[in-house]
């Protein structure tokens, strides 16, 4: 059914940091390793061995370069999956229900056995979270991995997302974004979690943690008020201009 | 947008099938017997035939059956039910004029209703998209509207009609240009609230998730026909508009009527690859393109 619930019983989803992520790709690997074999038809790759290699994944790394209106610039690696958005434009807009977002634990799915493969769906997210396979010909997105996080036939650790079991710097977080106590959600409030693109009206589960600001190696560090740095005279420059043999230089070629 | 040939040919020849189904369905012209029957025939293949290259894009066309069960949101199954239904109404008021000779009036208004709900709900599956802001706005399903009703008048040989509709539907498809190339800019979404990395500083894409290209590239950023716009707007206006007008206002011949419709449907054809090719969808965004 495409009309969304009222309300879900929890907001499983996403808490990916941005401080934090390395841009390794391992939870693009372990995602498109899970999946390809279980839930769902496999997520394709076409010419993987050509020039012209192109697949299917539910899970990809970008990565950004931002310029400070001073200092260096920042490079920063933006994983970006499906959100699970509570307002999902994909669901309703789907013709055949195959599309539909579960009201126990607010999991956006597609039912494969549902799907024409008409794409509207991939048309409606803005974030491009839904890719149509190619040999399949049905619309593949992230399932937060609801064969893995209910399994009682794996150990207790592995009972979340692939991407998040695999993340090597801890950059990603799975949990309830409906419980206010929960780990993600003291997660997010700590950290200022934001949403992407809040002006499409999706209301987005999956946070993310923006990067915490950088220190500068021309300037001192910020410090908090109050504190007193103990070093800070005895490393402060001892000459702002150049003396001796480097000063004599300077000047001489000043002048020429 | 990827400017898909099926989707390009459903939008173009299904709006003017359905077009002249309202026409029809107005009893204008007020034809009966075989004439009836040739005209119907026309609106059919017109409307049919789109309908048909439609199910082309779907990875599963025989699933197809299953896109009548969610009208309650879906703009596309709802589509699905206004075409069926404005078929079947309109082939039963068809059946009267081609062998009883009765034009069944309330009938016919019904189908012609139908038809032109028809119209209106393809135009909302793009309408509907806040992903795509050149296509989001009311003027979308009143160009498309115009564009069928236009249309369907110059087919129904309702000259004094589609004199007025043709430089209307004109009208809305400049103005529909002129706020699509805005459109992007003044949605608010940006690779600033895309990656919401604005507050640090200028966002650009160093590095996409892969060397390669992927489906989501393929199918919504599509920049290589753009170059064109202005030549194919310009074509879409001199043969979807301005030469059908022309061609009204010259004494009537079967085959000055016949240039009229083909010019039209070119014309109609150019402005439609447009209307994709030129979409930009947000999801460019998060490749630093548009």
């Amino acid at each position: 059914m495409t009309q969304l619930p009222e309300r879900t019983e929890k907001k499983l989803g996403l808490v990916i940091d941005l401080d934090t992520c390395v841009g390794c790709h391992a939870c693009v690997v372990s995602c498109k390793g899970w999946n390809t074999e279980n839930y769902g038809a496999p997520l394709s790759d076409q010419d993987p061995y050509g020039s012209a290699p192109s697949g299917t994944f539910l899970n990809r790394v970008h990565s950004y370069e931002v310029q400070p209106e001073e200092g260096a610039a920042q490079l920063i690696h933006f994983p970006k999956s499906c959100l699970h958005c509570e307002d999902a434009p994909c669901v309703t807009v789907c013709p055949t229900g195959a599309s539909y977002k579960r009201v126990e634990d607010g999991i956006v799915l597609v039912n494969e056995t549902d799907c024409i493969g008409c794409g509207l769906c991939a048309w409606a997210c803005p974030y491009g979270a839904r890719e149509m396979d190619a040999a399949e010909g049905v619309m593949k997105k992230c399932t937060l991995c609801v064969d893995r996080i209910y399994n009682e036939n794996l150990p207790e650790e592995d009972r979340e997302p692939a991407c998040v079991r695999t993340c090597p710097a801890g950059a990603r977080h799975f949990g309830d974004l409906g419980d206010p106590d929960s780990d993600v959600s003291q997660l997010v409030e700590a950290r200022g979690g934001v949403d992407l693109m809040p002006e499409q009206g999706t209301k987005p589960v999956n946070k993310y943690l923006p990067p915490r600001p950088k220190d500068r190696m021309d300037r001192p560090a910020v410090q908090p008020e109050g504190d007193i740095d103990v070093l800070a005279p005895l490393l402060k420059p001892v000459a702002e201009e150049p003396k001796g043999f480097i000063g004599w230089l300077d000047k001489a070629l000043e002048k020429i | 947008m990827h400017p898909a040939p099926s989707v390009i040919i459903f939008t173009t020849l299904s709006g003017l099938g359905f077009g002249l189904l309202v026409w029809l369905g107005l009893g204008r012209p007020d034809v009966t017997g075989w004439m009836a029957f040739a005209f119907f025939a026309i609106a059919y293949a017109l409307a049919v035939g789109g309908l048909m290259a439609s199910t082309f894009h779907l990875g599963h066309p025989e699933r197809a059956m299953k896109a009548f069960t969610q009208w309650r949101t879906s703009w596309l199954s709802r589509e699905a039910w206004l075409s069926v239904m404005a078929l079947i109404v309109m082939a039963l008021y068809g059946a009267g004029l081609v062998f009883l000779g009765t034009p069944w009036t309330a009938l016919g208004w019904l189908g012609a209703a139908l038809s032109l709900l028809t119209v209106y709900s393809t135009s909302m599956i793009y309408g509907q998209l806040t992903t795509v802001p050149r296509w989001k706005t009311p003027l979308t399903p009143a160009l498309m509207a115009a564009i069928a009703l236009a249309g369907g008048a110059l087919l129904a040989g309702q000259a004094p009609a589609a004199l007025i509709l043709l430089p209307v539907a004109a009208v809305l498809q400049v103005l529909w240009w002129v706020r699509g190339d805005m459109a992007l800019s003044r949605s608010g979404t940006d690779m600033a609230s895309a990656t919401q990395l604005g507050d640090i500083g200028a966002v650009r894409a160093f590095e996409p998730p892969h060397t390669g290209t992927n489906y989501l590239l393929r199918e919504f950023v599509h920049v290589v026909g753009r170059k064109h716009s202005i030549k194919l707007r310009v074509i879409a206006l001199v043969l979807g508009y301005v030469l059908p007008v022309l061609l009204l206002l010259a004494p009537f011949t079967h085959l000055v009527a016949f240039l009229a419709v083909a010019s039209h449907l070119a014309g109609i054809a150019a402005s439609r690859w447009l209307f994709f090719a030129e979409a930009e969808h947000v999801v460019g965004l998060y490749y630093g393109k548009r």
